[in-house]
């Protein structure tokens, strides 16, 4: 199949930006959208050309590292997908294609559609986590969990941290990151001490880097590939208003 | 050809001695300590963040010292351990099924094809232990049965049930609980974490590593960073193959450039080949995708009996279908080691037998599971792998069979390292996948993220402490530092020069081409010597012909790329001299030439008991043999008929 | 947002129930309006309540937009670089409604203010009685009248479907199976607001109510 792409191109944090199209020919319905671009990218590498820079590294829908808004929807239209997962037997021949990078004032365009998503590191460090040096551990079995509060922590857990929340969202806001780790760490009993001030410190951090509110709009659960639920938001901000009070 | 001298046999100096038992609580009380007020102005550099890297360099922190990381992802949380899926041992017995520490330890040595240390395996089993409680107290979240207590399930043809899981992603669950103490450690201000940073080189002052040069991969600077010690947690190689489960970034650089500066490279033939896979399905192919291995446990291998045979696989009826596995293996059928399964599914390929695009897969069908289970049994078991070969493939594993095929997983060799971790170049520590120290020939399923995890957390930040409480080891030599940024900016300038006509990928390609044709699943001394021939003339036509774009002073994928894959030739031919030169087979490592009478993997222990440690000279690779002695374990020929 | 539109939405339940007094009758509709006027006199001054309830309601109605400002400003900072395509994958309902419906509901406020409650624009006139002016305001001659609140009314009821769900999920309230029940509740009672609110202009101007 023949597709025509229209691909955001930007040298540099600096550079305006600009939408650039290429024509990507003989593509297979069995490529994957990264592999797509490897073959443009491999013709304009010898055509002297600079090649489109995107992230990408497990290739498996783990890492969390691609990321790009595919024809306006962030990892593309096939839900709970990673854009890596994405294949291409879901476009038409012949479709024209519109790529382009996250978009938040947080996460600053690097090059072309790697942008730079060290704030939700730092959100992270804010509080994310379980204060407990290596060898301080009692034994796992020392504290019970029900099995039903494992599972929903899971699947809070699951975030991969992709930031397509943040791109999805009208509001250019990162609740569902922040909210996907508070909630997780806040299901389980090892996460009870630090909970209030862990809740209190991410989503000041969460303000503090610009990301937008969040108006309830569910953009940003439609399009994660990992399906994080609003409830994580709910639990969120009962959280951050007891730690408020 | 490349020629190779043996040198003089190496030992392992650190293990003490005396009752397996108790070497590591020996090694930990003899092990000096560091005062405390003085940790902070000791410098540890950790590369890479994955399991081991992330764990240590939380830990270094943790205890005071100053730490500085480096991943070359856009965050520590990228690393590839997080695609790990199946669980992690530990040798807990929580269910009373008779495990303990010495089962885990007997059954991980004997996995490893006796080719690992003992001492080492021994330590990693009792460790073991301790990583569970870290993780469930740092809140990853295990899967656990209703009474409120971890889930376990046997993995890997264990007859315990002593993995611990979190359904199918349990490296993810581990690395962030190691990437969550790393975060807090930077916040703490004891970690400066340095991200999209790619090691290029060692700095070994004085004999001593004592920093890296590093590739700001954003901005294209090159940075000098000098510590008082150095660890590499940087995974495998297993990208060698150009196709593997690898991600995409992984890659050998940061324990090659180590290699060349003095670290002996041990076992690098020994690669782990997972037998379900996807299979490739064009030339753009860029990686392979694992599916869990519980498949098998429902799902019945086949190809047609006739070479070529183009039916679509329901117009094939069952006396046209040939069971192979359960036709050889009677006894374990579709369950047989890794190993056996991969080369099984070459071998039917390699008969014309295979099916899907080239001929390169086999079919793995439930059809009989869903007539016996019934559809819901199996989609309550199997559903999420189903959905992912469903979205990769485009077809329905319900209703037609699956077709997998083998690909590299897991490198088992690497830096070699004593018991305290250590190389031999003094003050560089390697750690997790990057080193080979711990499962010998053969990794069991299960294994890799507890190796990782005991590293970091536990064994590292006792015996990286005694080589610093040992020191100080005086000032960095200046003119050492800018040898080895000359060295670094030489190799970019040279990529940047060629300015030929393939790009980096297409060499690596080829290059993985040859690896797998001819250093694969099954090596023979003709397929190696070929290959020997092949890698230094694509090596050479690299270096004539590479095409790098761009300009090195900002973000360069291409540069980057070229990089590597320069590495990975040098490599590649270390992998098959050193593929040569065990004529055994052992492990992941199957030469052809021995076998017994059924086609079983044939060791020879009275030639090969050893670790090959390659120490890299200007004038070739020397051979050093570390002498594996088995004081507990009774070295047995594994048979599953 | 969450709680100046609780306010809000408490605010409209009763205008609405009050409003239906308007099928008992002109007198009915008249005394209820007065009973609002002197309710807890003497303890209160003429309009006691009436006033605090208005100041409260003013607050809530400031804040509430206040807070709709700050949210879409940090938004529009949030994202300073549009998408040259997007999509939405969430029905797009609650951005549009919500931002966009909001502005033209305040618009329409004051409007219904100018006639209904000041009688500025209303053909019964400043100082006639609340329920002339009613009554007067939506006869079938003024249709366009009937018809601006018409789809006033509509957008007040979608954009209290999502508010109302909204307020508890922001709140914390909404967990779980519960997240199904809140926002069918929600729809349920912006649908029965809509209802109540529309029956008195449509009797008006069809002539059920005189």
């Amino acid at each position: 199949m023949d597709l025509t792409l229209k691909v955001w191109r930007q040298s540099g944090p600096d550079d305006a930006g600009r939408m650039v199209t290429y024509l990507a020919k003989d593509v297979s319905p069995d490529m994957s959208f990264l592999e797509m671009l490897d073959v443009v990218n491999e013709k304009l590498i010898l055509e002297g050309d600079d090649p489109i820079a995107f992230d990408h590294d497990c290739r498996e829908g783990i890492c969390g590292m691609c990321g790009m808004v595919i024809n306006g929807v962030a990892h593309g239209e096939q839900r709970a997908t990673t854009t890596c997962q994405l294949h291409m037997r879901h476009f038409e021949d012949g479709a024209e294609i519109t790529i382009e990078p996250w978009r938040a004032a947080p996460f600053p365009v690097i090059k072309d559609l790697v942008v730079d998503r060290s704030a939700f590191d730092r959100i992270i460090q804010a509080g994310g986590f379980v204060s407990v040096p290596a060898g301080s551990a009692p034994d796992a079995h020392a504290v019970p969990v029900r099995k039903e509060d494992a599972d929903d922590a899971f699947d809070a857990a699951t975030c991969i941290g992709c930031g397509a929340c943040v791109a999805a969202c009208p509001n250019g806001s990162a609740s569902l990151f922040t909210a996907a780790k508070i909630t997780h760490l806040s299901l389980l009993p090892q996460g009870q001490p630090e909970r209030l001030i862990r809740a209190k410190a991410m989503v000041d951090q969460m303000d503090a880097e610009g990301f937008g509110g969040c108006t309830n709009t569910g953009e940003c659960t439609a399009v994660c590939p990992k399906g994080i639920p609003l409830d994580t938001i709910a639990q969120m901000n009962t959280d951050y208003l007891k730690a408020s009070r | 050809m490349i020629e190779y001298t043996e040198g003089e046999a190496l030992r392992d100096a650190k293990a003490p001695e005396g009752p397996i038992e108790e070497r590591w609580a020996k090694r930990k009380f003899s092990a000096k300590l560091v005062n405390p007020a003085n940790k902070r102005k000791l410098n540890v550099i950790v590369v890479g963040t994955g399991l081991a890297g992330g764990s240590a360099a939380a830990t270094l922190g943790e205890l005071g010292y100053n730490v500085k990381s480096f991943c070359y992802q856009d965050s520590p949380r990228r690393a590839h351990s997080i695609a790990a899926q199946g669980g992690i041992n530990a040798a807990k017995n929580y269910r009373g099924d008779g495990d303990s520490i010495y089962r885990l330890f007997y059954d991980t040595v004997k996995g490893g094809d006796f080719r690992a240390r003992e001492s080492n395996v021994y330590r990693l089993a009792e460790v073991s232990v301790n990583i569970i409680d870290q993780a469930v107290a740092q809140g990853v979240p295990f899967a656990r049965e209703y009474g409120g207590l971890l889930d376990t399930r046997s993995f890997g043809g264990a007859q315990v049930s002593r993995t611990f899981y979190a359904r199918g992603q349990t490296g993810q669950q581990l690395l962030l609980g190691a990437y969550q103490a790393l975060e807090r450690q930077v916040k703490a201000g004891t970690v400066e974490m340095f991200t999209r940073h790619e090691m290029l080189e060692l700095i070994v002052s004085d004999g001593r590593a004592r920093g890296i040069i590093v590739r700001d991969m954003v901005t294209g600077e090159i940075e000098r960073h000098t510590a008082d010690a150095v660890v590499l947690a940087t995974g495998g190689y297993g990208n060698v193959f150009f196709l593997s489960t690898n991600a995409k970034g992984c890659n050998t650089t940061a324990i090659w450039r180590a290699h060349e500066r003095g670290a002996y490279f041990a076992n690098p033939c020994y690669t782990q080949i997972h037998p379900t896979c996807i299979p490739v399905s064009g030339e753009y192919q860029s990686k392979l995708t694992l599916m869990s291995e519980s498949l098998r446990n429902d799902g019945r291998v086949w190809v047609p009996v006739a070479a070529g045979d183009q039916r679509a696989p329901g117009d094939i009826p069952d006396e046209e279908r040939d069971y192979y596995l359960e036709r050889i293996y009677p006894a374990f059928g579709n369950l047989v080691p890794r190993d056996i399964a991969s080369r099984a599914a070459k071998n039917v390929c390699d008969e014309g037998r295979g099916v899907g695009p080239g001929g390169l897969g086999v079919y793995l069908d439930f059809r009989d599971a869903i007539g016996r289970l019934g559809r819901d049994a199996v989609e309550k078991k199997y559903g999420n792998l189903f959905e992912m070969y469903e979205r990769i493939t485009g077809e329905d594993p319900y209703t037609q069979p699956m077709r997998i095929y083998p690909a590299v997983h897991y490198t088992m060799g690497g830096l070699w390292v004593d018991y305290d971790l250590q190389s031999t170049v003094p003050g560089l520590f390697v750690i997790g996948e990057a080193n080979f120290s711990d499962h010998g020939a053969n990794r069991l399923g299960a294994s890799a993220l507890m190796q990782g995890l005991a590293d970091g957390y536990f064994v590292l930040p006792t015996t990286l402490g005694d080589y610093l409480a040992n020191g100080p080891y005086g000032e960095v030599d200046e003119e050492a530092v800018a040898e080895a940024e000359i060295k670094v900016r030489t190799k970019i300038d040279r990529l940047m020069a060629v300015n030929g006509t393939r790009t980096p990928d297409s060499f690596h390609r080829e290059l993985g081409k040859i690896m797998w044709d001819f250093c694969g699943m099954e090596r023979t001394e003709e397929s190696l010597r070929k290959a020997l021939e092949l890698i230094p003339a694509l090596r050479e036509e690299f270096w004539r012909n590479v095409k790098v774009s761009g300009t090195p002073e900002e973000l360069n994928q291409v540069l980057e790329k070229a990089g590597r894959v320069a590495d990975f030739f040098d490599l590649a031919e270390l992998m098959c001299l050193d593929a040569l030169v065990r004529t055994e087979s052992c492990g992941g490592h199957f030469r052809a030439e021995s076998q017994d009478a059924d086609g079983e993997a044939l060791r020879d222990d009275e030639h090969f008991a050893h670790v090959s440690a390659w120490e890299r000279t200007p004038d070739g690779p020397v051979l050093h043999k570390e002498a594996l002695e088995y004081d507990y374990v009774k070295m047995s020929q594994r048979s599953y008929k | 947002m969450a709680v100046t539109g609780a306010v809000m939405v408490g605010f409209l339940a009763l205008h609405m129930l009050g409003n239906l007094k308007i099928f008992y009758g002109r007198e009915s509709f008249n005394e209820y309006a007065h009973w609002l006027r002197t309710l807890l006199q003497p303890f209160l001054p003429y309009r006691g309540v009436l006033t605090l309830l208005e100041i409260g309601l003013f607050l809530a109605v400031v804040l509430h937009m206040w807070a709709a400002i700050t949210l879409t400003r940090r938004a529009r900072k949030a994202r300073p670089v549009k998408y040259v395509a997007k999509k939405s994958q969430a029905t797009g309902y609650a951005t549009h409604i919500m931002r966009w419906g909001g502005v033209t509901i305040a618009l329409y406020i004051v409007w219904h203010l100018l006639d209904l409650t000041f009688g500025v624009v209303n053909p019964a006139g400043f100082n006639s009685a609340p329920a002339d002016r009613m009554i007067e305001g939506f006869q079938p001659g003024r249709w366009w009248v009937t018809a601006v609140y018409v789809i006033a009314i509509i957008l007040v009821g979608l954009h209290l479907r999502h508010g109302i769900w909204s307020a508890f999920q922001t709140l914390g309230w909404v967990k779980g199976e519960r997240r199904r029940i809140v926002k069918l509740g929600a729809l349920a009672f912006s649908a029965v607001l809509v209802l109540g609110f529309l029956a008195p202009p449509l009797a008006i101007m069809f002539g059920v109510v005189k």
